[in-house]
């Protein structure tokens, strides 16, 4: 093998591991960037997009239709729990853990009793290309794509758009906003929305790729806490940098020891990130500029 | 003497419910009750209630690091499951002559504490708070359990004890006392009952002297605001990592005598379910009594396994409505509230009896 190939196998890994971290991360960040809500049923969410994307799919949809369903109604479902449940707890940032946590436990058993312990499962498309010895699959290159994407787009959200705007005054100055008029309530709301309709994209992306079970989220949550946890609290300064640090320790540790030393590997590394930045890297980098 | 007598008046205070002859009135009608209660059951409904008691010590814990503390901690089965593999790995290895097994808890729930000293240090020292260490804790105890999900191979053995993966390690001797002629081995009924409950109300007793001691004062002062409690002076950090590691050694008892009772113990048992449950005890007991904690989870746990009869798939989703609930209708917890009341009604009527 020689140090193309090698390379190209590397860079793979590493932009796997971040699309995954990114994809999963960017819903749990928008919430707590914006928020300071932490979403327990963040993972729930991804298997809710995940859900109704492999069920359009199974309808005769084509997938990108699919996954688009997925996130509107994750979105959707963000909206209703925001009202129900999270309006009600913004001053007890504790305790809307605990009742998403509820609500996690609320919806996985849920979809155990309603729709069974398993779903059949949508197809990965495009199938693979061939690289020295190795085949991969091009559906990795376009998630790595969509991470790129989805950072693009939250970026042109926040920074561009007049609800961006909006939004930033409302988290920097919750009282300030309202007195200039800006229904925070309806800022929060879709705030909330969109963090959870960005979990149901990463549910709907990653749904061709992996068994649908109604513990699936279980298995995005951690990578999320991480991220975000390393990340503090902006969603560009923080999750992109995190994304592409932690790819880092988890594809090595990964092609180094197997899958479950990638997950120790992030596990050791937030707690020693967090001994040092306490504030996370956005923390960090915020502190550098003033 | 002085200082022992002053230890017993420790025993209530401001920061538990419940003073005043009548309270320790009831307290001991209600100890008499459950000493006398397994002579008039049967084994399997007092090795039932033994189950019950062993979740007690790890609702404590919460109560304690949660409750009074004020640091959400998602880790406390994380704690439960490496003492209970501990006492595992230790007794499948010393098997339980001379009194080895109390050896082998002592021993399992140091580790724990052990454990989370490292992991305090990291995360207190690093002043994590808030919601970051509920993520962190939880983010750990995520990781033990498919840590230990992939053991399953030969390879994974300590000693002569198998971890062996998903399903667990069984067969570990049960706590044994050793006694001249015939130890007495306590099997998951009347033995082990009457040492829980002693282990129950030791611990019990202890916290509220722990919690209305100076101790206790400043780590209430901390949940309520660390930045004054700083200002007079008490390193908070300290504090919270010895709370901290006083919360995981509790924790630790309960997955060792957990172990011992069933001898059995799986990853599962430091799973998301797993780890959502002593909260939503304590969330609906109230996290910031002691007492309220003891009959929130009792009471809860009761509940939840009569429905479990009837479909244990209900019984979680209704789980997690009432932690919702609780949430939004009842921050404080129910038992709590109720106890309030209680507490004021009784006040109306000594205060008019004179």
């Amino acid at each position: 093998m020689d140090i193309a190939t090698l390379a190209f196998s590397a860079l793979y890994q590493f932009g796997d591991a971040f699309a995954f971290l990114v994809l999963s991360a960017c819903g749990l960040a928008v919430i707590f960037g914006m928020m300071g809500v932490i979403n327990l049923a963040h993972g729930e969410f991804i298997m809710c997009g995940a859900y109704v994307t492999a069920a359009t799919v199974h309808a005769g949809l084509p997938l990108p239709l699919g996954i688009l369903a997925g996130t509107v109604v994750s979105a959707l479902v963000g909206v209703m729990v925001e009202l129900v449940v999270i309006r009600h707890l913004y001053d007890r940032p504790l305790d809307t853990i605990v009742a998403t946590w509820g609500l996690s436990l609320i919806a996985t058993q849920g979809t155990l009793i309603m729709v069974g312990s398993t779903m059949a499962g949508v197809g990965t498309p495009f199938g693979s290309f061939q690289v020295g010895a190795y085949s991969y699959s091009i559906y990795r290159i376009v998630l790595f794509c969509a991470a790129l994407g989805v950072l693009a787009c939250l970026y042109a959200l926040f920074n561009w758009t007049r609800f961006g705007v909006l939004a930033r005054a409302t988290i920097q100055v919750p009282h300030m906003a309202a007195a200039l008029g800006v229904d925070t309530r309806l800022i929060y709301s879709l705030t909330f929305a969109c963090g959870a309709g960005l979990a149901g994209l990463a549910g709907g992306l990653y749904a061709p790729t992996m068994t649908l079970v109604p513990t699936m989220g279980a298995t995005f949550i951690m990578e999320a806490f991480v991220t975000v946890v390393i990340g503090g609290a902006d969603v560009f300064l923080g999750t992109a940098p995190a994304g592409g640090v932690l790819a880092v320790v988890k594809a090595a540790m990964t092609s180094w020891q197997g899958q479950l030393f990638g997950q120790i590997g992030l596990l050791v590394a937030v707690i020693i990130v967090v001994r040092v930045l306490p504030k996370g890297i956005s923390g960090f980098v915020l502190r550098e500029r003033t | 003497m002085t200082g022992f007598m002053s230890l017993f008046r420790r025993l209530e205070g401001p920061q538990t419910v419940g003073r005043g002859p009548a309270f320790w009135s009831l307290f001991a009608l209600v100890l008499a009750v459950a000493l006398a209660y397994p002579q008039f059951s049967d084994g399997y409904t007092v090795g039932n209630t033994v189950y019950f008691f062993v979740w007690v010590f790890i609702a404590l814990s919460l109560c304690l690091i949660w409750g009074y503390g004020g640091s959400l901690s998602f880790g406390q089965t994380a704690f439960f499951g490496i003492a209970g593999y501990g006492y595992g790995i230790l007794t499948i290895n010393f098997g339980s002559a001379y009194g080895f097994t109390l050896i082998a808890l002592v021993a399992a729930v140091a580790i724990a504490a052990l454990f989370a000293v490292l992991l305090g240090y990291f995360m207190f020292f690093g002043r994590i708070a808030g919601v970051f260490l509920g993520i962190v804790t939880l983010a750990v105890t995520l990781m033990l359990e498919r840590f230990m999900a992939q053991t399953a191979g030969p390879e994974w053995r300590i000693g002569s004890a198998r971890l062996n993966g998903f399903n667990g390690m069984s067969a570990m001797p049960p706590l044994t006392i050793p006694w001249p002629g015939e130890p007495i081995v306590l099997f998951a009924d009347v033995g082990l009952y009457y040492l829980v409950l002693g282990l129950l109300v030791f611990v019990y007793l202890g916290l509220r002297i722990l919690m209305n001691s100076s101790f206790g004062n400043v780590i209430v002062a901390i949940r309520e605001n660390p930045e004054r409690a700083e200002m007079l002076g008490y390193d908070v950090r300290k504090y919270q990592l010895i709370t901290f590691v006083i919360g995981a050694a509790l924790a630790g008892l309960s997955g060792v005598l957990y172990t011992a009772w069933g001898q059995y113990i799986t990853p599962s048992s430091m799973g998301m379910t797993a780890a959502a449950l002593p909260l939503i005890w304590v969330a609906v007991g109230g996290r910031s009594d002691l007492t309220s904690t003891v009959v929130g989870t009792l009471v809860v746990l009761a509940g939840f396994q009569a429905l479990t009869i009837y479909g244990s798939q209900y019984a979680l989703v209704f789980m997690g409505v009432l932690l919702v609930l609780t949430v939004l209708i009842a921050p404080n917890g129910l038992v709590l509230g109720v106890m309030n009341w209680l507490g004021r009604l009784t006040a109306r009527f000594t205060r008019k009896a004179p």
